[in-house]
């Protein structure tokens, strides 16, 4: 359950971009070789926002396809999952060049600064 | 009511590999090189340091991170090594591995002008701790046979952030219906790149090749490369 501990990172990142307003959604990148569960991170999420900034919001999860460049073939592909093999040729000789991020893209803000909310 | 949106981009685990990037200044100061030592509870981390340990021949202390209790250090405090333990049901959402924040608050516990090389065994467990860099110079894992041959294909991020893997349990072999050919190719289709020993904990066969890994890992300028690599896997990738 890593999400748990991937959630309480988000919902940091979060208030602290959150400049005192309400956070009601959070764009997130989950690169395909992750092993995040969307709906674990959704749950987790939701759990730990309660009482911040981000209580209530709403996490949007873009899944990021992982693409490998064929050391072999030079072809680059698209993959879902393993075995990371080249789509054109089935070489593993491939360089990853998207599929490992975990980031958050951005944040939808709501309503006024808050005096009361810490940034 | 009026709502913007803010771009950002902030990778989700900056603020854990901050602090592990801090722990690893402290390591280098102090001279110390770190393994990063995974597993799933039960293939036998303990035991094999419990073999591997003793006539090392290099300073080597212990870092040992469970959810509960002190079983595991004390076998190992038994060897005559520094242990120092961590549990991990303290931190929230961090219970089922270490993470970096973990390990620095139990670094003033650590003895490291005393040792050359520290290992640390994380929580069993074959997902988070993968995620999660402690500021370790290197990454490996204990997969025992009685684990089944598919484990590379289930928990692929673990497979990947390792460079060695060592298979455990070997003497079991002969009473499993274990195919030691299809892990290994399994091993590669997630992880090309990554080294393996056959060891037994228990007969101590394998366990001498481990201590010349732990020996090289602890000599920094060595790049520790697994002496015995079977035909077709290729040397770790530096």
């Amino acid at each position: 359950m890593h999400e748990l501990a991937l959630a309480e990172s988000v919902v940091k990142i979060a208030e602290e971009h959150a400049d005192g307003k309400r956070v009601t959604k959070v764009e997130l990148a989950v690169g395909a070789l992750r092993q995040v569960v969307p709906e674990a991170l959704a749950f987790g999420f939701e759990a730990v926002a309660v009482g911040t900034a981000a209580e209530g919001a709403v996490l949007e999860i873009d899944e990021v396809p992982a693409r490998l460049a064929c050391e072999a073939c030079g072809a680059e592909t698209e993959r879902s999952g393993f075995p990371l093999a080249c789509g054109r040729c089935g070489s593993l000789d491939v360089d990853v060049r998207s599929g490992e991020e975990l980031l958050v893209l951005a944040l939808e803000l709501e309503g006024e600064r808050d005096p009361e909310r810490r940034a | 009511m009026h709502r913007t949106r803010v771009r950002i981009v902030a990778d989700v685990l900056d603020a854990n590999d901050t602090i592990a990037r801090a722990n690893n200044e402290d390591f280098e100061a102090a001279g110390v090189s770190v393994v990063n030592l995974m597993s799933a509870p039960g293939a036998g981390k303990t035991a094999l340091l419990e073999r591997a340990l003793p006539h090392l021949g290099v300073r080597v202390g212990v870092l040992e991170g469970d959810v509960q209790g002190t079983l595991d250090a004390e076998r190992l405090a038994s060897l005559h090594v520094p242990v120092t333990q961590i549990q991990t049901d303290l931190g929230f959402g961090g219970e089922c591995h270490l993470d970096a924040n973990m390990v620095r608050a139990a670094l003033p516990e650590v003895p490291l002008d005393e040792l050359d090389l520290l290992v640390v065994e994380n929580v069993g467990n074959l997902v988070c701790p993968a995620e999660f860099r402690i500021g370790e110079h290197r990454r490996a894992m204990v997969c025992s046979v009685a684990e089944g041959e598919d484990k590379p294909l289930k928990y692929p991020l673990m497979f990947r952030a390792c460079e060695l893997v060592l298979v455990n349990k070997i003497d079991l072999l002969p009473h499993l219906e274990y195919d030691l050919d299809l892990f290994l190719a399994n091993l590669r289709t997630v992880n090309p790149a990554c080294a393996h020993l056959l060891v037994s904990a228990r007969t101590g066969e394998g366990v001498e090749a481990f201590r010349d890994w732990l020996r090289a890992a602890a000599s920094p300028r060595t790049p520790a490369r697994p002496p015995a690599v079977a035909p077709g896997v290729p040397e770790p990738a530096r």
